[in-house]
């Protein structure tokens, strides 16, 4: 039995089996209409979400399996203070397969190594959100038609953004993989993602300001949001939040085959008038998440479909 | 000068850090011992000036020794066996250390979690990191 906790749990070979998986249910869904029938997903979420928890869920009725679960801890006996490894037990006894967000950092390791079913880590607290690194590569894979050989642009929260840290760890393993890092310097990309990450794999990088001065050279802006509930002080949330504000302007910058990605929910950071944009990709981002989805349950259910 | 006899089987912790012997007392759990244990602080040392010394007569065998490596690499462990020095041992950072430190992090599990494990995992041996097994918090070892 397999869990995902991140995307590093996966070989290259395994990932590209993933996404190779999505793309042909992309190309044929009516092929896995059924491949989960009487399969059912556990959605545990112990802190809000909106995309995550409805993608996994929409991923489960296209395979046609159904789903049952929580969406905050108000409505689990988290309340009353039972552990994470008491509820993955008893879901074990429920579900065939789990998707957990949890607010702790480490907390569905935990529900993995006591569960009967497999786990998926749906984000937790600031430190993985794998499912949202499958979706980002599956994304460029299919829009660029490769992993490699690309100049990407990762802009914003570049501190505290769990799906930037993913998606850096993920792509280092890709041949010709060079980043244009585009932060202020108070949300610039912690020492151990330079230092561990890209100055040990020999990945080129340069950091940046102005997102002008990067938008020429890139194949792909990442954008990010500020996240608030990752500051502890409200006064800097404020003076951070609108540092990066992508419009029409600026895209005449761009080349003209550059996509535009972000992990959604946007604020401020990417106008609404760049959303007509044709390399504004971001809302299809969200479709391929749920591609993504039903090839990593199928994956890890062990479903065959012929 | 205050003498303490030589052991015949057993094992000597040799070269701690002056005033460290009971932090080590603890992390070995020496306590639950049922055998004779001596500690010395503060003793006289040229390489040193001042050192503890820890001499335990019992098997080596029935502790993890491991964990010294972590709390301090220039202890020398010397195993005894008919009241010789039969062994040398050389401390390496354990690969995985267990509710020997905790993690800091308050968005950590193990912050809330009952009954779970403090995990720490030797993450970079040369620059003697450990993480913490949930959340990859950086530990830098004691070590010097």
């Amino acid at each position: 039995m397999r869990h995902l906790m991140s995307p590093l749990d996966l070989s290259v070979e395994e990932l590209d089996k993933i996404l190779d998986l999505a793309n042909d249910i992309e190309a044929h869904p009516e092929k896995y209409a059924h491949a989960c029938a009487g399969k059912k997903l556990a959605t545990l979420f112990y802190e809000p979400s909106t995309r995550t928890r409805l993608s996994f869920e929409a991923a489960m009725l296209n395979l046609g399996g159904s789903v049952l679960g929580f969406s905050s801890a108000d409505s689990s006996s988290a309340t009353k203070g039972e552990s994470v490894a008491d509820t993955i037990r008893m879901i074990s006894c429920y579900a065939d397969i789990a998707a957990m967000r949890h607010p702790k950092e480490g907390a569905p390791m935990v529900a993995a190594a006591k569960s009967g079913i497999p786990v998926i880590n749906a984000g937790d607290g600031g430190h993985q959100h794998p499912t949202q690194t499958l979706t980002d590569l599956l994304t460029i894979r299919s829009l660029k038609g490769r992993l490699s050989g690309l100049t990407i642009g990762l802009c914003g929260d570049l501190k505290f953004g769990r799906t930037v840290h993913s998606l850096i760890n993920a792509l280092v393993r890709y041949e010709g993989i060079r980043f244009v890092l585009i932060s202020p310097e108070e949300l610039r990309l912690p020492d151990y993602i330079r230092e561990d990450v890209l100055e040990r794999n020999h990945v080129p990088y340069t950091e940046v300001v102005r997102l002008e001065e990067a938008l020429p050279t890139l194949d792909l802006l990442y954008m990010t949001r500020v996240q608030k509930e990752r500051f502890f002080n409200e006064e800097d949330y404020v003076r951070m939040k609108d540092f990066y504000i992508l419009d029409k302007k600026k895209m005449k910058l761009a080349g003209p085959d550059m996509l535009i990605l972000h992990p959604l929910p946007r604020v401020n950071e990417i106008s609404v008038e760049v959303d007509d944009d044709p390399r504004a990709v971001y809302f299809k981002q969200a479709q391929y998440g749920v591609y993504v989805r039903m090839a990593l349950i199928l994956t890890l259910l062990e479903v065959k479909v012929c | 000068m205050l003498s303490v006899g030589q052991i015949n089987e057993g094992f000597v912790l040799d070269h701690i850090e002056a005033g460290k012997s009971m932090e080590i007392y603890h992390y070995l759990k020496l306590d639950r011992l049922d055998c004779c244990v001596a500690i010395i602080k503060n003793a006289r040392s040229n390489k040193m000036g001042k050192k503890d010394i820890i001499k335990v007569e019992c098997s080596p065998k029935m502790l993890k020794l491991d964990v010294l490596g972590f709390i301090d690499h220039n202890i020398t462990v010397n195993i005894i066996e008919d009241g010789k020095i039969i062994e040398k041992k050389v401390l390496k950072l354990p690969k995985q250390i267990v509710n020997v430190i905790k993690c800091k992090n308050p968005r950590c599990i193990t912050s809330i979690e009952q009954g779970l494990d403090q995990v720490f995992v030797l993450a970079d041996e040369e620059k003697e990191i450990y993480r913490c097994k949930y959340c990859e918090e950086k530990y830098r070892s004691n070590r010097k």
